[in-house]
Formats: C-alpha cells, structure tokens, sequence
C-alpha cells in the first residue's frame, strides 16, 4: 500500500496557471467558440476541396476565366478588409466603452460588409443573366455553393451585427454583451480569411487559367 | 396555391400492413406514455426537471435512454433482415418486398450509428466527463440542451417516415448517383438528409462544448497527464466530431442543392463526380468509427482499474495511443472503397495506414491485459462486458486488417464478409462498452446498482447471440454472398443463415435481460441502493460525491494532486494522513439556470425539416423565423444563473459525508 502512495505522490513541476481550476467565464466563450469558428473552416476547406476537384467540369459552359470581373472582384475585396478594419475600430470603443464610437463602429462595419454583399449579389446577377447558373455544370456548382456560402455567413454577420446593437442599446456593456461582441469581431475576422481563400483560389488562378 | 407541398394522404402507407402496423404500435406508446403522464399529473415536473434541464447529468441521461430506446428500433429492423434473409431462399420470396426490405436496412444503419451508438456514448461522456474532471458543469450548458434536442428532432423525423412517406432505400450511405433525384424521387432521401443535418448540428456543438469543458474547465491541479483516461478518450472523439462533422454537413449540403436545385456535384449528367460524395463521406466517416469506440475504450479501462483494484498500466502510453488513434483515422478513409479505381500506390498507401492503426488499439489491448495481471479482478457485470470485449473486438480487428489489404478487399467488398467485420467492432466495441458503462455508471446516477444476475444473463445471451449471429456471416462472405439481399438462389447459404438468425433470437433474449434486470433493479432498489456514492470502490472523482450527485456536483471543488484523485484521498484517510483538501468553507456559488430554448428550438427543427422534406415552403420559413425568434429570447434573457448559498451546500454536503461513514 505504501508503494502505491509513493506512486501517487510523483510530482511533476510546479505549473500554477494548470492548477488554478476552471478558466474564467471570458477565456471559456472565446475558445469554445474559436473551436467553433475553426469547425467552419474544416466544413469551407470541404467546399473548397470539392471545387478544385470539379474546376474543370465546366461541361461545355463557361469557365472561371470567362466570368469573373476583376474590378468587382477587388472592390468586394477593399470593402471586406475594411469593414474588418472598422470592426476592430468597434472593439477598441467596446474596451473602453464608448458607446457613439461602438455605434459608428457597427455602422461602417455593417454598410461595408452590406456592400461587399450586394456587389456579390450583383456578380452573381450577371453570371445568371449570362447563362451561368449553378444548374449548368458542376463548375458552376461548386462555384456557386463555395462563395454563396462565404455570403451567406457574411449576411448572418449582418444581422448579428444588428442584434447586438440592439443589446447594446438595451443592456449595455454587461459581461454577455461584451463577450458576444467578443465573439462577433472574431467571426468577422475569420469570414476576411475565408475570403482571402476564395480569392486566391477562386478569382485569381481561376483568371490565370 | 399548394399548401401542403408534397403531402397528401396517398403517403401514409394503408396498403402495407407491416410499416401501417408497427408505427400504429409506436404512435400507441407513445400516446399511451404521453397519457400516462398527463393523468399522473408529471407534465411539470418533466418540464421543470428534465426537459428544460441544462444540468450535464440530466441531459446525459435523457440522451442514453434515447440511445436505448433507439437500439429496440434498430434491432426490430436487424430482426426483420435477418428473418427475411433465413427464409427468401431459392423460390421462396420471404415476407418483406424489395422496396421495403431496402427501407429497412437503410434505416437500421442510420438509426445504429446516429441515434443509438451516438446517443449512448454523448449521453456517457455528459454524465461521466464533468464529474471525472471535478467541476460542476460543462462549458456551455443551454448549448448542451439544444444539441440533446437536436438529436431528438433527428430520431423525431427519422421515425416519422415510418408512417408518413417513406425512409431512404439507398442504404445508411445514401451513396449517389442513386441517391440523386432523378434515382431517388421520393422523399426518403430528403428524411434522410435533413435528419442527419439537424443531428448533426447538435452533434457538432457537442463537440465544441466538450471539447471547451476538457481542455479550459478542470478542478484545481487537474492537469492533462492527471486526466481519467475517459477524459482523455472523450477529448479525442470531442476534436475527431469538431473536425470531422462539418465536412459530412457540406457533403450532404451539396447533396441537397443537387436534390433542390439542380445542382450538378454528383449527378451524371453536368460533370458532376458522385465518387467525390464518396471520399467526403468517408472523410467524416471513418474518423466517426472512432468517435464512437474511443469513448467505449475510455470506459473499459476505467472499468478495468476500478475492479482490479490497480492503477491503470501504462496509463501514458494509454493518453499516447488513444491521440495516435485520434490523428491516424484521419488517414485511412479510402479503404472504404479500394475499389474505387485509384492508382495501386494510393491503395497500398491508405492499406499500410489501416493496418498501422492497429498498432495504438494493440497497445490498448496489452494494457488492459496488464491491468488485470497481478490485481484483485472481480467479475462485476462491467468487467464482463469488458472481457468479452477484448476477446470479440481483437477477432474483429483481425479480419478489419485482412479487409485492409487492398486485393483481400477487391474479393470481399461489399461482402457480408463486411458486414460481419464492422459488426464484430462496432458490436464488440462500441456496445459492449456502452453497456459496461451504463453498468458501471448507473449506481452514480440513480443512486442503486443494477442487478448483476440479470446483467450476467444480458452479457452472455448478447456475447453468444453475437457470435452465433455474426460468425455465420463471415464464412458466407467468403462463400460469394454479398451484402443487402432481399432474396438470393444459392439455397447452400440458407442454413448458415437460419444459423445467424438464430443468434438474433439470443441477442432479443439479451435485450428482454436488460429491460428485466432495469425493472428488476428498480423493484429492488432497497436493497440495491448505494449510500457511500463509491459503490465499486472507484478511483476517479465521480466516485467521491453522493450518488446521486447533487446539481452542483461538488460543494467545494476537490484538489487534485496526482491520476486517480478519489483514490488517493481514500489512501490518505486509511493512512490517517490529513486530507488534502482542508476543511471545506462553503461558499454561495451560481449554477446555470434551466432554459426551454434547446426544447423550443428543436421543436422548430422538426417544424422546418419536416416542411422542407414536403416542399411546404411557407412552413419552412415559418419555422426557421421560430427558431430565431427563440434565440432573440434567449439571446435578451435577464437573469442567467442561480445563487446556491452556503448553507444549503453545507446541509448536503454533511449528510454525504454521514452516509459515506
């Protein structure tokens, strides 16, 4: 039994922060929904597998290089850097609580990333228009399916963007608010990176080819 | 105008008395329960204690009894294939027609894997994970009651197309081109999906929440290499869900638009590449032959140490294999189909990856063994399950190494060789562990031991139905017989068949065991009860609170200082050393306040999956408004927890301590 004890009784070195016991509440949210955002990321890196694997099943339509509009496409880009840059802005008015910069802050985040999404819309207008829907090869459709779904989570941003002022307005800067805001810019940043992504790998080998 | 999308009365199946009949039967039990429940007048106390729950214990309980409740209805489909399989030979047709037989097997994969053996081990690592870890809750408790609802709306949709429509006939897969709407016109295919996207959120945010409650909330000097092993093992099924689940999402995301939309990512014509739905799927689905029997791994040797009364052996080389397991099932997927084409390199590159994750689960084995070797074994009713586990489950990873090399394979794909591999694991590893562990915790969460005798019986009537169901199949295998046969010619497979039959008959005799030894247990639960809390005399903190363990779990966080923490404040007591912890002082602490957002959330899953399969689309919207409009609510709750003062913790505490001396 005593041979059991002293087993037990290894020590390794001393490391305080592993000792302390549960994280606070702050760390807690943000990792676990870091873990989230690398979740999604997993689930883009399978939407962008399948697109490079179906580039070039453009089955007699269009390709890449006969459809995609620099210009556009670099404006969309400017607009969703910016909107990140306005974003941080936010969060550096959420430190010191301020509320009419959180506001502006908010403000230009949400028109920039409203742009970037109505110059998508409009880009994917035209390649309707033109004849290229998703429907008419499997190019298309994971083309299609790869960016919508970066816009379809740039148009959840939005709203949540606006649910949160809205706490804001009602709550003001209280722990949960702060920490969802928290979560917010992180999500923000990470749709830049995911672009980023798509702009390499879809707009600009896709216009080399 | 169309309402009602796709639904009318034609789809209720009237002229098939088979599907009319057992979903009369389930819609009977359930009014039946519901009845029950309301003339005993238990609505609120269901509402208050369980179903707006967010306490970890609870929802871990309500997710094994769902596990449960689904393993009778994945084991009717078993008993259906099986019956029909003993008697469609030569001209005889059986009693179950093609497009019926189709429904079922299809179904008994989707239910076994998502809605039985998932349910059961998630439901495990809630009730185990944050009593092993010493702490009160996991991360994010309101997320962990939607996930449970989630499933639910999953097993909800996926039954229901028992008596409304009909379930996919392209098996557990749902492989396309078949599965595509030109093949598959029928809504089976959309129950399918839609209840495996819906699940599968929920399962995704178990991964997230668990994955944050092991790695940022332990008890005080709870560090890593101090972990119980089943921590060790949740943790790595937890990332193996958070990287694996999103990419099944996209894949039957992309299956849907192709469904929806026209969309062209697998379909025949448009270029599309159904062997990429393939490969995506095995992605997401080998690592997920891992989610499930990592934490079926974590239970055996918990178990293991407990009733040999030793330290777990090599319990580093154990946390090393375990997270070898977790990285190498990410490198094996293609061995699913070796037949796919790929180049002779490829294969030989994903067959030596296959057999090299052998090697960690041979450790695990050797360790196991040397756990026992030298200890006190006593042959509690877990210990059993454990046993026949090792001996079961290294047959089956026997034959999973033969299937591994890739000409082996090009003889045995699609074979019910196969099948009676992936039996042999996931029978022998994934519910043998699920069973110790509803054997070993049960005393913790109800607060009495289940009857051993009747638990014996349950073992060995699963251990020989087992095999005498399974065994059968791998000679057949190898005879020619390939996989989901409604009827075959070669009358030479019938008796093997009568034979595997036969052992489907044990095995319902295991499972009427089980719910006689709950009953059982229940009638007795005097004499069966557990007052010290440490009915097995355990080693890791679970074991250290009353049974049942109070919502907070621990009055005072315990103090960890080495592995097996209970263990070595019980050596301390008996030593007459003072305790570690001192004295406890009492402080009011906050505990996590029910919420009805996860029930009320899944209740609009149904709502908007259930629209989507018909193609009610204004239902659809409706729901999905439902389900936001829920989150505003809980998003703009004002209180969020609620105080426990001191005294009351104090009180508790106490009387542990009376009915522990």
């Amino acid at each position: 039994m005593s041979i059991a004890v002293e087993t037990f009784q290894e020590r390794d070195e001393a490391e305080p922060a592993f000792d302390a016991g549960p994280a606070p509440k702050q760390i807690v949210v943000a990792f676990g929904f870091w873990i989230f955002l690398l979740s999604d990321i997993v689930m883009f890196s399978a939407l962008f597998a399948s697109y490079a694997v179906l580039v070039n099943a453009t089955d007699g339509g269009p390709t890449g290089a006969q459809l995609f509009n620099q210009t556009s496409v670099a404006i969309e880009t400017a607009c969703l850097l910016m909107s990140s840059y306005a974003c941080g802005l936010m969060s550096l008015a959420i430190k010191s609580q301020h509320r009419l910069g959180t506001y502006i802050g908010a403000a230009v985040t949400f028109v920039l990333g409203a742009a970037f999404l109505s110059l998508e819309l409009r880009e994917f207008a035209n390649m309707a228009a033109a004849g290229a829907t998703p429907q008419r090869s499997a190019f298309l459709s994971a083309f299609f399916t790869l960016v919508g779904c970066h816009g379809l989570h740039v148009t959840i941003g939005l709203l949540w963007l606006v649910v949160m002022m809205a706490q804001v307005a009602a709550r003001g800067y209280r722990a949960t608010v702060v920490r969802r805001l928290f979560c917010f810019s992180m999500f923000w940043h990470t749709l830049d990176i995911i672009w980023v992504g798509i702009f390499s790998v879809v707009y600009l080998i896709g216009s080399l080819a | 105008l169309n309402l009602l999308g796709k639904l009318s009365w034609n789809v209720i199946p009237f002229d098939q008395p088979i599907p009319l009949f057992a979903s009369a039967l389930m819609v009977l039990a359930i009014v039946a329960i519901l009845a029950w429940i309301t003339l005993r007048g238990h609505w609120p106390y269901l509402w208050r204690e369980w179903l707006t729950s967010v306490d970890h214990k609870r929802i871990g309980v309500m997710y094994c009894v769902l596990g449960l409740v689904m393993l009778l209805r994945g084991f009717t489909d078993a008993i259906m294939m099986r019956s029909q399989q003993a008697l469609a030979a030569g001209d005889a047709q059986g009693y179950l027609p093609p497009e019926h037989f189709d429904q079922i097997f299809s179904a008994h994969g989707v239910i076994m894997i998502f809605f039985m053996a998932m349910p059961i081990m998630i439901g495990l690592m809630n009730f185990a994970v944050p009593l092993q870890l010493g702490v009160r809750d996991v991360a994010f408790p309101t997320l962990n009651s939607v996930s449970l609802w989630l499933t639910a709306s999953g097993v909800l949709l996926t039954n229901l197309s028992l008596f409304i429509g009909e379930f996919a006939k392209t098996g557990w897969m749902n492989y396309p081109p078949l599965s595509e709407l030109k093949y598959s016109p029928g809504v089976g295919v959309d129950y399918y999906l839609w209840a495996l996207q819906i699940a599968g959120i929920g399962t995704l945010m178990t991964g997230i929440n668990f994955t944050t409650t092991i790695l940022k909330i332990r008890a005080p000097g709870m560090r890593y290499m101090r972990m119980p092993v089943f921590c060790w093992t949740a943790l790595a099924t937890n990332l193996l869900i958070v990287a694996a689940f999103p990419v099944l999402t996209a894949a039957f995301a992309m299956q849907l638009l192709d469904r929806y939309l026209g969309f062209h990512f697998f379909s025949v014509d448009g270029q599309g590449n159904m062997m990429m739905y393939v490969n995506l799927f095995w992605v997401w689905g080998h690592p997920e032959v891992y989610i499930l029997v990592l934490p079926a791994f974590g239970i055996f040797s918990e178990v293991m140490a407990t009733f040999s009364g030793k330290p777990l052996f090599g319990y580093r080389s154990m946390v090393a294999a375990t997270m070898a397991i977790c990285i190498l099932s990410f490198l094996v997927w293609l061995h699913h189909f070796f037949t796919m084409g790929a180049s002779a390199d490829v294969n030989a590159f994903f067959g030596i990856m296959s057999m090299i994750i052998a090697v960690p689960t041979g450790v695990k084995i050797f360790n196991w063994l040397f756990t026992m070797y030298g200890g006190r074994v006593r042959f509690n009713v877990p210990v059993m399950w454990s046993i026949g586990f090792m001996v079961t489950f290294a047959i089956g990873g026997m034959t999973g190494v033969l299937l591994a090399i890739p000409p082996a394979d090009f003889v045995l794909h699609n074979s019910v060789f196969l099948i009676a591999h992936f039996h042999n694991v996931i029978i022998g590893g994934v519910l043998f562990g699920a069973m110790a562990g509803y054997n070993y915790w049960f005393p913790k969460a109800f607060g009495f031991r289940l009857d051993e005798r009747w638990g014996a019986g349950a073992f060995w009537c699963w251990l020989v139905g087992f095999y005498l169901a399974f065994m059968p199949l791998y000679a057949l295998g190898l005879m020619g017989m390939t996989r989901r046969m409604q009827h075959y010619d070669n009358v030479q497979w019938q008796p093997l068949l009568l034979v595997a039959a036969g052992g489907a008959l044990v095995i319902l005799a295991g499972i009427v065991c089980q719910i006689v030894q709950l009953v059982v247990s229940i009638r007795h639960r005097e004499a069966l009860r557990d007052a010290t809390g440490d009915p097995w005399n355990g080693r890791t903190l679970e074991w250290s609170t009353t049974s049942p363990p109070p919502p907070w779990n621990f009055a005072v966080l315990p103090r960890v200082e080495g592995v097996d923490a209970f263990w070595m404040q019980k050596q301390r007591a008996r030593l007459g050393q003072p305790p570690i912890s001192q004295p406890p002082d009492y402080a009011p602490i906050e505990m996590p306040k029910n919420s009805p957002t996860g029930f009320i959330i899944a209740f609009f899953a149904v709502v908007t999956g259930f629209a989507l399969i018909w193609h009610i689309w204004w239902m659809a919207i409706l729901g999905a408004f439902g389900a936001f409009v829920t989150l505003l609510f809980f998003a703009f709750r004002e209180t969020e927890e609620i105080e426990i003062p001191a005294a009351e913790l104090a009180r508790v505490d106490r009387g542990h301590q009376l009915g522990a001396a």
